[in-house]
């Protein structure tokens, strides 16, 4: 019982970076644009924040200038692929290499050198449970996983679903031609969404850095943003199903770390456990096949005829 | 009163004149047919009231004051609303979502609020919709209705309907009239596009009838007959000089035999069709786009493959074949498109070559100087401005269809498969391709042609197939052929009932 | 008043933009990289010496450009073919592994066949292994029609797991206990081509990739048959190019090359199998085959120059203390810069008013 509870605690904690970066995605793709840029906007968010909040002395700060960051990756993902209308996956694998060495680059520079990784205090761990029973355990959350489980991803999907502006996301991504015809500005939409998105991912990267590991590596990221893309298509691009492929991912996660950390010898390599989603992803992919709820427009830039 | 008057519109897409001087006029509470063949002008007429083009000269005036419609938003501020043949609709949303997109002043989306707004909008209109459902599971003439209904929630009191009924089923004909019918006692005034003479003696009032971008006459729809308005809208006064020597009568050569097939939609688009080629003569396909000629053109092509029937070449099984075995077998075939026929950012050498590559191999390499030899002599031989080495894309419009016809002529089919070959095309350019294929029928060889262009149909046809709905309503030899015959089988008031 | 950014479509290219695209590609990029030159307290002209010259001024360090080039030139014929064939390859990365895999595993037991063919052995099975790994994705395209990008990006990540799981375990080195496969075969060896320097014989086999790209691509038939489909599928189909056929083929000889490339690495470099083995080459690759415009020439052009900029930065890292980032940020930014100003070939850019 004790193990489960934990499992669910640590579950939770990784999902966190995840989720984050994965109802970014879903914005930018529901909108009709791929974004590869989101592993390296991770990986930049995770540095920024880092750097920012060791400058300062704030993690908040820190935070938000990691989020200031992602809506930048956001602007330059949405200048390439909707206004110039450049091929998605190049400038979005681009813009991943780019900010990746962009972010090694800084850090070599201003961190270069040292034997061990430079380290802040990270984020602390809230207990509002205290002994409580289940509860206590698993209420041992950082604040930010409080708010991503709690705030954000409720509001994503209510701005997804319930307003206006949602409503156009959703269209812009299905059926351009007839936002358009309907007199809405797509590109204006898509640049939303694409800043969305990027604050979101870069968010999902400082935690990392700044809750989670309170250092920055770098490995930190190591193939999260590609997991993110993965969980958007298996939670079929909205943002409860979503999160429940993030938990499924996290707590995949946290069990493989914790039966290695048991000792315990498995007939399969742990890595198996890892590698999981990305095949039920395929599999996902498969099944659905014309009927996935594939955003008609996906990788299409539009143009007006 | 008028609540719609165009005065002197002329409208010229380069040295095209879509819209010459045409006066037009909407009475208040009335439905109003625009009639004509392709190309007459009634949708570039419309698109202009709708605000998608500026008219080069004349006037709009609604309700009497004149207007200056720069794009739909200013229409639709007018009252003005057009339902198009391709729905601007998104199908994952529901139908209230559909409506209000672009039209909703509050941040928040209130399903319920909506749903209740639209559901009442509806009712209003007399139109039967579930606000709730999601606008893909809706049949095609249901779609229309939302569309419909997405003009009249923006207060439209003008509604331009383009060939509405195109793609719907009798049944869902009936009910759009219906519809019309009750939103005309409501009030609303009707403009409907359409080359259908049957739903214009159904539905309207009056009708206006094009032809080449002008207007023939304006005339009350009970004061007239069918027999009248197919005269208008396609009446020529001669059938210009043609060959005169009459079909060789030939053997039979292409066959096909109760032939059916379903369009991208999976909705029908071929029932049935019998016709058989003969060597020696060229057989026209007439009728108003739109009637399944591009269906027909790609199932003889091997783009589509029939639901129902056969197709013999040369008395050989070809049904179902593909692009490579109809090459095989004799089967000349000239795409529709020629944009989507040629690749662009190949050469033109390349391009002639690509249908027989095999013929260029030497030892497992491909012979390119052997490639360019070939495009060379075609290039003399079809009179084409261009040198092997040029990207096609660079090619005049008359030019890539030389490409494409001398891809298929120079390696002397048995039968040439040509939809609408002419179409886009300079004067020099058309009259060569037409002379083309007089020389392919002098050949021996079978030409299947279809056109939109009637002129074209009359000057080079042996005989005459017309094309509507589907189904083939008639076949007449040409000198048998009367204009007024023709124009009220492509309008679908007459069907052959002899058989061929 | 609104200002609208407008683009309209130029009918051709004249010869002056043409000229100039390369030139501001390459402008732009310099520009853009001497900001972060002058953060790290350098002086940027000195940095581009560095960078681009001093590689090509010694011997050895020319070498080096030639082996960092190597896994490039590869991985960018190989998406070059795919791509080519308008199939969207995203995986050379795990293509590039599952031959590495297969050269660590064939060449533990070659040992005791004579040299060449022991490398033979190894090319053949780093191709098969390359080509295996790609087909799952190219038939559920050609089969199925769910999109290559995504299913090759998500085996990549799946590779990498694999990977992980041989080394660390039954794989993992047991004379050092590092995860690191145990080393290959003498005889499988890659031969040097240059003593005392890291150059081998992969080189020569990049380099016969790219002829062979330069070949299949423009004499042969099979070339322009995935010319045409990667270029107009429509009019392919038309013509009677059976289009998923070229499709299938290309996707798998685009991860056999990929394959090729992880064979190189664990011959001719590491020895080993280990987790680090590519530095990305499989991403970098795509960017390469865009940058090198998918022929030949562009592309073996391209992965030298990016070979030299990885070479470059490792001196200028040395030298000037600038971190050796700058190489990948280079390339990434020269991709991106490249890719705007070629728009300007094709599109004019307007502000208007209204």
């Amino acid at each position: 019982m004790n193990f489960i509870v934990s499992l669910l605690t640590a579950t939770l904690r990784v999902a966190t970076s995840i989720l984050l970066a994965a109802i970014g995605e879903t914005y930018a793709e529901r909108a009709g644009v791929l974004n590869l840029g989101i592993e390296g906007t991770m990986f930049f968010g995770a540095f920024v924040g880092f750097y920012v909040a060791d400058l300062t002395g704030s993690l908040w700060t820190g935070l938000a200038a990691a989020i200031l960051s992602g809506i930048l990756a956001g602007l330059v993902m949405a200048l390439f692929s909707v206004s110039l209308g450049v091929n998605q996956h190049v400038s979005g694998l681009g813009l991943t290499l780019l900010l990746s060495g962009l972010a090694l680059f800084a850090f070599r520079l201003k961190y270069g050198g040292r034997s061990t990784p430079p380290s802040i205090e990270p984020f602390p761990l809230l207990d509002p449970f205290g002994d409580m029973p289940i509860l206590g355990t698993l209420g041992e959350q950082y604040l930010l996983t409080y708010l991503t489980f709690l705030v954000i991803v409720p509001l994503a999907w209510w701005l997804l679903y319930h307003t206006d502006f949602g409503l156009k996301i959703r269209a812009v991504g299905e059926n351009p031609e007839a936002v358009d015809a309907a007199g809405v500005n797509v590109y204006r939409v898509r640049y939303a969404a694409l800043i969305i998105a990027g604050g979101l991912m870069a968010a999902g990267g400082a935690f990392l850095s700044l809750a989670q590991l309170g250092a920055f590596t770098h490995g930190i990221v190591s193939g999260r943003g590609w997991v993110a893309i993965a969980l958007v298509i298996f939670g079929n691009w909205d943002p409860f199903k979503v999160t429940l492929g993030s938990l499924i991912f996290g707590g995949t996660f946290a069990l493989q770390l914790r039966l290695q950390a048991m000792g315990l010898q498995l007939p399969i390599p742990y890595e198996t456990f890892l590698a999981l989603p990305y095949l039920v992803t395929i599999v996902a992919l498969v099944l659905a096949g014309r009927n996935a709820a594939y955003p008609a427009a996906l990788l299409k830039p539009y143009r007006r005829e | 009163m008028k609540i719609i008057e165009m005065r002197g519109i002329t409208k010229r897409f380069g040295a095209v004149v879509a819209n010459r001087n045409v006066n037009f006029s909407l009475e208040k509470g009335e439905i109003h047919a625009l009639l004509g063949e392709n190309g007459a002008g009634k949708t570039t007429l419309m698109r202009i009231l709708y605000g998608l083009y500026r008219p080069d000269e004349g006037e709009i005036l609604v309700e009497g004051r004149p207007v200056i419609i720069r794009s739909p938003k200013d229409a639709i501020a007018l009252g003005i609303g057009m339902v198009t043949q391709h729905f601007a609709l998104v199908p994952t949303l529901t139908v209230a979502e559909n409506v209000v997109l672009g039209f909703n002043d509050a941040f928040r989306l209130d399903r319920r609020r909506i749903e209740a707004e639209v559901g009442e909008a509806a009712r209003r209109f007399g139109m039967e919709i579930d606000p709730a459902v999601q606008v893909g599971h809706l049949s095609v003439g249901q779609r229309q209705r939302v569309e419909i209904l997405k003009a009249l929630y923006r207060h439209a009191r003008v509604l331009i309907l383009d060939e509405p009924t195109a793609v719907l089923t009798p049944q869902e004909v009936e009910a759009l009239f219906e519809t019309l019918r009750r939103l005309q006692r409501d009030g609303l005034s009707v403009i409907f596009i359409t080359h259908k003479l049957a739903e214009v003696m159904a539905i309207t009032d009056r009708v206006t009838v094009l032809r080449d971008g002008e207007v023939i006459d304006t005339v009350e729809t009970r004061r007239t007959n069918e027999h009248e308005l197919a005269r208008m809208m396609v009446g020529r006064e001669s059938f210009g000089v043609r060959s005169e020597t009459p079909a060789s009568g030939g053997e039979p050569i292409l066959q096909m035999e109760a032939v059916s097939a379903l369009d991208d939609r999976g909705l029908p688009a071929l029932h049935a069709i019998d016709l058989t080629i003969h060597r020696g003569e060229i057989l026209g396909i007439a009728g108003v786009g739109g009637n399944g000629q591009r269906e027909l053109a790609e199932v003889l092509s091997g783009l589509r493959t029939p639901t129902e029937g056969r197709i013999l070449v040369d008395g050989e099984e070809m049904t179902g074949a593909t692009p490579a075995e109809l090459n095989a077998a004799g089967v000349g075939r000239i795409p529709e498109d020629r944009h989507k026929g040629i690749v662009g950012d190949l050469s033109v050498a390349e391009n002639m070559a690509l249908e027989e590559l095999p013929r260029f191999v030497r030892k497992g390499r491909l012979d390119r100087q052997a490639i360019t030899a070939h495009a060379q002599r075609l290039i003399e031989q079809f009179q084409i401005k261009a040198r092997p080495t040029d990207r096609a894309r660079t090619l005049s419009g008359g030019n890539m269809q030389k490409v494409l016809l001398a891809r298929v002529l120079s390696r002397n089919p048995k039968v040439v498969i040509a939809p609408q070959p002419t179409r886009g095309l300079d004067i020099g350019a058309t009259d060569y391709v037409r002379s083309q294929l007089l020389a392919q029928r002098e050949r021996g060889a079978g030409v299947l042609l279809i056109s939109e262009d009637l002129d074209e149909i009359l000057a080079l046809s042996d005989r005459i197939a017309v094309i509507y709905e589907g189904e083939i309503v008639g076949i007449l030899p040409a000198q048998e052929a009367d204009i007024e015959t023709l124009g009220l089988m492509m309008a679908g008031a007459i069907r052959q009932e002899v058989p061929r | 008043m609104k200002l609208r950014i407008v683009v309209e479509q130029r009918e051709a290219p004249s010869l002056r933009i043409r000229l100039l695209i390369p030139l501001l590609a390459l402008g732009g990029t310099f520009l853009l990289t001497s900001g972060l030159i002058l953060w790290g307290h350098a002086n940027p002209l000195r940095a581009y010496y560095y960078f681009l010259i001093a590689p090509l001024s010694s011997r050895f360090s020319l070498f080096e450009v030639l082996v960092s080039a190597t896994p490039l030139i590869l991985t960018g014929v190989a998406v070059t073919f795919a791509f080519s064939g308008g199939y969207y390859n995203i995986g050379a990365e795990g293509q590039l592994y599952a031959g590495a895999i297969a050269a660590a595993g064939l060449g533990l037991i070659v040992g005791g066949l004579p040299a060449p063919l022991a490398i033979f052995v190894l090319l053949v099975g780093g191709f098969v292994a390359g080509m295996a790994w790609a087909w799952l994705p190219a038939w559920l395209k050609v089969r199925w029609a769910v999109d290559e990008v995504v299913t090759t990006l998500l085996l990549n990540s799946v590779m990498a797991y694999l990977v992980s799981a041989l080394l660390n375990g039954p794989w993992r080195d047991p004379e050092s206990g590092w995860p690191q496969s145990p080393e290959i075969a003498a005889s499988a060896h890659f031969p040097k081509l240059v003593a005392r320097s890291r150059l081998n014989l992969g080189f020569i086999i990049a380099v016969l990739a790219l002829i062979a790209l330069w070949y299949v691509l423009n004499h042969t038939a099979f070339g322009l048959k995935m010319r045409a489909v990667g270029l107009g599928k429509s009019a392919a189909r038309f013509a009677g190019i059976p289009v998923e056929r070229t499709m299938f083929a290309a996707a798998l000889i685009s991860g056999g090359i990929a394959g090729i490339a992880g064979v190189c690495e664990v011959a001719g470099i590491q020895y080993h199998l280990i987790d680090a083995l590519s530095a990305g080459y499989g991403y970098t690759g795509i960017i390469i085959a865009t940058l090198g415009g998918l022929n030949a020439w562009g592309v073996g052009a391209a992965a030298l120059f990016f070979g030299l900029i990885d070479t470059g930065a490792q001196t200028v890292s040395r030298v000037l203390g600038v971190p050796v980032y700058l190489g990948e940020v280079t390339q990434a930014t020269m991709l991106l810069v490249t890719l705007a100003v070629l728009l300007l070939q094709h599109y004019r850019i307007r502000i208007r008013r209204g």
